[in-house]
């Protein structure tokens, strides 16, 4: 079986200016990279971010709701329908400005990415900052509506003085009244992690690409500021 | 760099660790241990020995057990006798599921008490007036190519000759009909193997068009009249401008059944007054029982109905009360109608899975009679046929009769299986027969043709009998069930009036092991037929497929409300007009008040989407009661004639705070 050749052509070469010669390859990966990182957060905006189920005797099946960045899916009548008890607003009044906003926000992230593929700089990193910081921000603003959420309990509703202020966990067990829930990552947070991970793969490659390029630059600056040390040479 | 994607890669990995849910948390479906079959365990022998069960026992109570949360592989459909109502019963448990009411007010279904079953219950109206029971008798499920579709299930009230429909989405009666011209009926319902017909057969004869004639004008004045109900299966509802019905001589036509595959397109019936009594105990003539079986042979009604279907199209026919009916002579002339003799006080008429052949019991005769259609088609095509006093061409019992069989006594109703058995009822003999189909059935068992293998007492005097899918043209085998009339010593003493006994039989295994198995007392009424139905062709709603659904139109309700935001009250005049949400655990409006005089329009949505979140509404003083499944939507209407404090509440425990789930209907004086 042939090895794939991951050189592609290798008779298509990149001639740095110090006239050293590098695989195309090499310089082909980090964008190639970063589209793919792009494009993962694409798909991640149709798949389920986060999910919380929630288990009780009378509810064998259990009720789910499925958090995608721009809506939520599952149960959430009858979610709603309980926390009526509670006073608690509908599920759906939960992060409505982050949802609205959602498509918007990851299509600047991927064009961002994609812009990054024409930075060979250390800018690159700053331009693919907001792509890497984004899951911890998506983390950081789930909590803070589940917090706001279990913290809306109102007093004066039906069972409003039974039940505490509580923020539902981001992940794991919780347990409120009699249900029981499990609250966990979905597979569209992961491909954001992906994406994290896929950004940070081409910052890599793409510093093992154009360090030798800024270096050979230097080096070919630094000579042309010198008496050429070969020119004596000739008179010999 | 490295380090920073290995961190990324292990916090991935750690992050997929903490996301498998754990078990316990998952509320367990079923009790029990689960997969541990085998052999039964020590305390199972002790049980056995303590309650003195034999090893028959043992085996019956292990096929009929049904664990928490498992559900019965048949559901039956039983005729709910003088209740009006349906019964439906789960297979082999013998749990009843639910009660469908029919043709009586049923308030837990909220049918008759305000709703759209009001509508429907005066489908039923007999002369105008309202007949609020029904006495029914023999349920059909809808078929396609011969066999249950599971989408509709009629039945008929033989007091009133009416025939409702029930549509098996949700289990929940569409519509009742009042045949025009007839006022009794029994042999309804059957259907036509794709239910383009309901057939509703007759029974004590009566002038046609339900009018007054003496009895001394019998022979010329009363007739029997059997009915085609056009089924439009789209709307789910009888057509009464399609249907059409045909004259026939007044001999007390009795069970039908369609012909299927070979004898597609026609109906065959029994028939048991060819000697036209007219009864008068009282003045010294014969009593009914004693007339009616005078003679040694009754006539098997051999009707071909897609023929008179065509005879309805061409136009000849008169319109009766509404109705399009074959004249006698017509359905002679055009050759719809044919007699063949059939042996004494015959009962049934019970089409073999192929359509071959036609099992008619005979009620003082220890045979059951086999017609076979073959034979009738040949003795029809041959012609030269003598006629009856009616001019309606006989085929003599040789020309028709494939063979008869002997049972024993009183055999009643036949119905098959898969195994190339068939299984009578014999009501004197208090038994359940098996025995053995000949022609294309005989490759079936190991024993020979048109033989008694098996008869099985059972607990007592069985009128019909049902099998899994006994009458269509796959039947289920496995199980049948004795409808018996009696149950005697079966159950504790509930005084006089005494449950009947549905007592379900082991027919898995061939040859002579018939066994018993349960006991299921019926103490409601008494039914006459059932249908056995696989489960999994029904495919009913779990909740109604949208919010503000009509249940009787079975579509969205223009009267809805689909929001607690769109719930008010709006007058009008003296006419007050209420929309109102009814979801856990409160009415909105809770507080409704009107004027003494008012007339009240009360449209109430459910706005629940949860399995199982039914409410009530009851209004005390008003005879109001609902019931609101999710989704649905009802309308009630009435004056406010009635000053005074009233509540409404909800009738259907549905949340912890149920018992504040209620409001006040205040009519000022």
């Amino acid at each position: 079986m042939k090895r794939f050749n991951l050189n592609l052509d290798s008779d298509i070469k990149v001639l740095l200016p110090d006239g050293s010669a590098h695989r195309l390859i090499d310089y082909l990966l980090p964008s190639a990279t970063l589209m793919i990182a792009a494009l993962l957060l694409m798909i991640s905006m149709f798949l389920p971010y986060w999910r919380m189920k929630l288990y009780a005797p009378q509810y064998p099946n259990g009720l789910a709701v499925n958090v995608y960045v721009n809506h939520l899916e599952g149960d959430m009548r009858e979610v709603d329908e309980l926390n009526h008890y509670l006073g608690m607003p509908i599920l759906d009044e939960g992060g409505r400005l982050e949802r609205s906003i959602s498509y918007y926000g990851i299509a600047v992230l991927g064009l961002l990415l994609i812009a990054g593929v024409f930075v060979h700089n250390r800018w690159a990193a700053l331009i693919a900052l907001p792509a890497i910081i984004y899951p911890l921000i998506f983390v950081a603003d789930l909590y803070l509506i589940l917090y706001q959420y279990g913290h809306s309990i109102d007093p004066k509703s039906a069972l409003g003085g039974a039940i505490k202020q509580f923020t539902p966990p981001l992940m794991g067990l919780g347990t409120i009244g009699q249900f029981n829930t499990f609250s966990s990552f979905q597979p569209g947070f992961f491909f954001s992690l992906a994406a994290v991970a896929a950004v940070f793969l081409s910052l890599w490659l793409h510093r093992a690409a154009y360090k030798p390029l800024a270096d050979a630059r230097k080096r070919v600056r630094l000579a042309a500021s010198q008496p050429s040390p070969a020119v004596p040479q000739e008179h010999a | 760099m490295k380090k920073v994607l290995t961190l990324v890669a292990a916090a991935a990995v750690l992050l997929a660790a903490c996301q498998s849910e754990p078990a316990k948390i998952v509320a367990p479906t079923t009790t029990g241990a689960a997969g541990s079959t085998g052999a039964l365990p020590s305390d199972a022998a002790a049980v056995a020995t303590e309650r003195g069960l034999s090893p028959d026992d043992v085996y019956a109570a292990l096929k009929t057990y049904m664990p928490s949360g498992k559900t019965d592989p048949y559901i039956m459909f039983s005729s709910g006798g003088q209740a009006g109502q349906m019964l439906v019963i789960g297979v082999p448990s013998m749990r009843i599921l639910k009660e469908i009411a029919v043709f009586t007010p049923e308030p837990w279904q909220g049918y008759g008490f305000g709703g759209s079953g009001n509508k429907i219950l005066e489908g039923g109206k007999v002369d105008g007036k309202d007949v609020l029971w029904g006495d029914t008798h023999h349920p059909a499920l809808s078929e396609t190519d011969g066999s249950y579709d599971g989408q509709f299930v009629f039945i008929n009230d033989k007091a009133n000759a009416r025939v409702a429909v029930i549509d098996l989405r949700d289990f929940s009666t569409k519509q009742i009909v009042k045949n025009p011209n007839a006022i009794n009926d029994h042999g309804g319902s059957f259907v036509t193997p794709n239910s383009e017909y309901v057939v509703e057969g007759p029974q004590y004869a009566s002038p046609i068009g339900w009018k007054y004639a003496p009895l001394d004008q019998y022979k010329d004045q009363y007739r029997g009249l059997i009915t085609f109900w056009a089924f439009d299966r789209t709307k789910g509802r009888l057509d009464t401008s399609k249907s059409f019905q045909i004259e026939l001589p007044p001999y007390w036509q009795d069970l039908c059944d369609a012909g299927k595959k070979v004898s597609d397109g026609w109906v065959f019936c029994n028939s048991f007054n060819s000697e036209m009594a007219t009864g008068g105990v009282e003045s010294g003539k014969p009593p009914f029982e004693a007339g009616t079986t005078k003679n040694d042979t009754d006539y098997l009604h051999i009707i071909n109905w897609k023929k008179a279907a065509a005879t309805v199209q061409a136009g000849k026919t008169e319109m009766i009360n509404g109705m399009a009916v074959i004249r006698m002579k017509t359905a002679i002339d055009e050759g719809l109608l044919y007699f063949s003799p059939e042996p004494k006080s015959p009962h049934g008429a019970d089409v073999t899975p192929g359509g071959e052949f036609i099992v008619v019991g005979g009620k003082l005769d220890p045979h059951v009679t086999v017609y076979s259609f073959d034979k009738i088609t040949a003795a029809i095509k041959a012609g030269g046929l003598d006629k009856d006093a009616y001019g309606v061409p006989v085929i003599p019992l040789d020309k028709a009769m494939e063979t008869q069989v002997e049972l024993g006594l009183g055999p009643l109703h036949t119905v098959y299986d898969d195994k190339g058995y068939a299984y009578t009822s014999l009501f004197l003999d208090s038994a359940v027969a098996r025995w053995t189909l000949g022609g294309p059935y005989a490759d079936k068992h190991p024993e020979k043709p048109w033989t008694l293998v098996q008869k099985l007492p059972v607990q007592y005097n069985i009128g019909h009998i049902a099998a899994v899918e006994g009458d269509t043209a796959t039947p289920g085998g496995n199980f049948v069930i004795a409808l018996n009339k009696w149950s005697l010593d079966r159950f504790a003493n509930v005084g006089p009036l005494l449950p009947q006994n549905f007592q379900l039989v082991d027919i898995g295994k061939g040859g002579d092991q018939m066994k018993v198995l349960y006991d299921m007392p019926i103490g409601m009424a008494e039914p006459h037929y059932a249908q056995i139905i696989k489960a999994e062709r029904l495919k009913p709603f779990e909740v109604y497929p949208a919010l503000g659904w009509d249940a009787e139109k079975m579509a969205v309700d223009p009267n809805a409300i689909t929001t607690e935001a769109q719930a008010r009250i709006e007058r009008n005049g003296t006419k007050v007009e209420v929309w109102m949400s009814v979801i856990r655990s409160h009415y909105n409006p809770e507080q409704v008040k009107v004027k003494k005089g008012d007339h009240v329009i009360w449209h109430l949505s459910s706005l629940e989407r949860t399995r199982d979140a039914t409410h009530g509404f009851a209004l005390s003083g008003y005879n109001i009661n609902l019931s609101l499944e999710p989704g649905k939507t009802e309308t009630i209407e009435f004056d406010a004639t009635l000053p005074g404090t009233f509540t409404y509440y909800c009738t259907e425990f549905c949340s912890a705070l149920h018992l504040e789930m209620l409001g006040y209907f205040l009519v000022e004086p």
